[in-house]
């Protein structure tokens, strides 16, 4: 009983600071010492804090650390020879140096890094808008009563159940061009082979629709976890009203999985900006460059090269980072002026 | 014919005037024609793992059915090995994300502490984080710990990963376990720990496994890391070792769609089981951010 109620009081007086913090410019409500308010702090949030701690302490060793290193090298001309390493017994110190914001300014203002941006952007956003209507458009024929439905269901989920890896190489089994069974199909009905990943333009619609076909399932249950919640009456009354059936789609529905919509939008744009697998899987960005999308081709950087250019790959992660971060804000920024409290 | 016969009595489902049999089956071709897109590179792979490797690229669905594949691969390759690493891998990464952010998600989910909006924040960016940032400098901190080409350095990787989702994803389900529970446990004399690990805890065990069941999956199927740090047969991940059977010099797709399947068949299998909590969970811990 003794705990219960000085716990809750504590809680009570956390609350208080808490909300004064967030609005305070500086100003100690009842012009605590700052000594008192962290004592007070401290007692009143310890087990708070006690449970965060381990994530905390994970995310700054293994993400933070990390981060800030790659943020240093993207401003040095750090490459795989430059870099401290041991070759047998002799170990090397590094050798590379500081060079400001060069890297950024060479990524800004040549071509490959705005052109490679360029793909990623219509990757991203062809595979998004078509992805998020084919969804909403197969959620809502699952909405329905119609015989077998949870049979279809299960079936159109199946490209999420498995593995990424492992349908991506079903999809490069499918395109093979000599051999492969849709260019069997076509040559069934006459139709020559097309080049499906070997040509720069095919090669674009062919990664397209794989993501496409990987991301559907996702979209489909989580909009139709959406239509569900909206309540029926709703329906019925528009139908009373004599609201035809686009007028209830329009009206009803797409009011109604807002806030859904507005989530799986933003992680699927998140996710298919870095779907790294799909690529390098697929055709490694090939052929020439023409597939390659800004986290492939910095991975290639780093891994494929030689010698391997560190600092140039760091760069492009950074402002993929940063374009990201800036697409979020910027997102939750016009829906807020909408008026959604998101 | 079967949506003509619906009763009256199913007042509660939205009744939209009757269907014409003309609109129902042009409902049900779509999905046909949906589910056999969605099923048939699956299906197909299957297919052709059960036909001998040299008429692996036959348009036929049956051909000579044979096990021939399986056998070879298991017996030829190191695809056991990499079958067990994925597994060593993945089954860590799991356990320990679950188990450092469990309370994290707990915490955040029931407390209002300083540093909470800072922490959420924290926790939803890093998602947003692409490979690539992180991938260069930990390729040289676990070079220089002598970790790469080691499971240890590739679950240590997976837990950036891991860990935020885990925290993030278990906010949601703890979200949806009334307050009037912890309520209760504190009215009996329990500590905020003891309320979790006694009351909340087992409550949420089916959250937790579907987190776990996730971020397994995640670390089943990442590609970019396990490519990059993982070099050699025997420390090849299965995303890394399917690479072998299909590069530049040629494709055997014999061995490669027999290990697709035993691949893709026992996650597919507790997918199916999943994944209906799966969306409450994450679109639970998004919305109500």
């Amino acid at each position: 009983m003794a705990v219960h109620t000085s716990q809750s009081v504590a809680s009570a007086a956390g609350d208080d600071l808490a909300r004064g913090r967030g609005r305070g410019t500086g100003k100690a409500p009842g012009g605590l010492r700052v000594s008192t308010r962290l004592r007070r702090g401290v007692s009143t949030h310890w087990y708070a804090w006690a449970m965060v701690a381990p994530v905390v302490a994970v995310i700054g060793v293994i993400i933070g650390y990390p981060l800030v290193r790659g943020i240093y090298l993207s401003l040095t001309n750090a490459n795989e020879r430059n870099v401290e390493r041991s070759i047998g017994v002799n170990h090397l110190p590094a050798t590379y140096e500081f060079v400001g914001l060069d890297n950024y300014a060479d990524a800004l203002t040549g071509d490959q890094f705005l052109g490679t941006l360029g793909w990623t952007l219509v990757w991203t956003v062809s595979c998004v808008s078509v992805t998020f209507a084919l969804g909403l458009g197969l959620a809502n024929i699952l909405n329905r009563k119609i015989a077998g439905r949870s049979f279809y269901r299960m079936l159109l989920i199946l490209p999420w159940a498995v593995p990424g890896f492992v349908s991506v190489f079903a999809w490069r089994f499918l395109y093979n061009e000599d051999r492969g069974f849709l260019n069997k199909l076509l040559a069934g009905g006459g139709i020559d082979a097309v080049p499906w990943l070997n040509d720069p333009t095919m090669a674009k619609f062919s990664v397209i629709a794989v993501n496409i076909w990987l991301g559907v399932p996702f979209m489909m249950v989580a909009l139709l976890g959406g239509l569900q919640s909206i309540p029926g009456e709703m329906y019925e009354a528009a139908e009373m009203d004599g609201a035809n059936a686009w007028q209830r789609f329009r009206n009803i529905t797409l009011p109604g999985l807002r806030s859904v919509s507005t989530t799986v939008i933003l992680l699927s744009t998140i996710w298919t900006f870095n779907m790294f697998p799909v690529i390098f899987l697929l055709t490694r960005g090939g052929p020439g460059e023409a597939t390659q999308i800004l986290v492939t081709q910095a991975y290639k950087f780093s891994f494929e090269i030689s010698p391997r250019d560190y600092a140039q790959s760091s760069t492009w992660g950074v402002l993929i980072l940063v374009l990201l971060m800036l697409f979020a804000a910027v997102y939750r920024r016009v829906l807020r002026k909408q008026g959604d409290t998101w | 014919m079967v949506t003509t016969a619906a009763p009256e009595q199913t007042a509660n489902v939205p009744r939209r005037g009757r269907r014409s049999p003309l609109a129902s089956v042009a409902l049900h071709a779509t999905l046909v024609v949906a589910s056999v897109i969605a099923v048939f590179p699956v299906l197909w792979v299957f297919l052709t793992s059960l036909k001998p490797a040299s008429y692996a690229t036959t348009t036929d669905f049956f051909k000579e059915t044979t096990f021939e594949n399986y056998t070879n691969l298991l017996r030829d390759t190191p695809f056991l090995t990499w079958f067990g690493n994925s597994l060593l891998i993945a089954g860590l990464t799991t356990l320990l994300g679950v188990f450092v952010a469990a309370t994290t998600g707990y915490a955040v989910s029931r407390f209002r502490f300083p540093g909470k909006r800072g922490l959420m924040w924290t926790l939803l960016v890093t998602q947003m984080f692409p490979v690539a940032v992180l991938i260069v400098p930990i390729y040289n901190i676990m070079a220089g710990l002598g970790l790469l080409n080691r499971s240890a350095g590739l679950v240590i990787t997976y837990l950036t990963i891991a860990v935020p989702f885990c925290a993030w994803m278990m906010k949601g389900f703890f979200d949806t376990i009334p307050r009037e529970i912890d309520e209760s446990g504190m009215v009996d004399g329990l500590t905020p720990f003891g309320t979790f690990y006694r009351l909340i805890l087992p409550l949420a065990k089916p959250g937790l496994a579907v987190t776990a069941f996730y971020s397994f999956i995640t670390a089943w199927g990442e590609v970019a890391y396990a490519s990059a740090f993982m070099v050699g047969d025997e420390n090849l991940t299965l995303a890394g070792g399917l690479q072998k059977f299909v590069n530049q010099y040629g494709a055997q797709w014999g061995p490669m769609t027999a290990a697709s399947v035993l691949i893709a068949v026992p996650a597919a299998l507790v997918f199916l089981f999943a994944q209906r909590h799966l969306v409450t969970g994450m679109s639970a811990g998004a919305v109500k951010g």
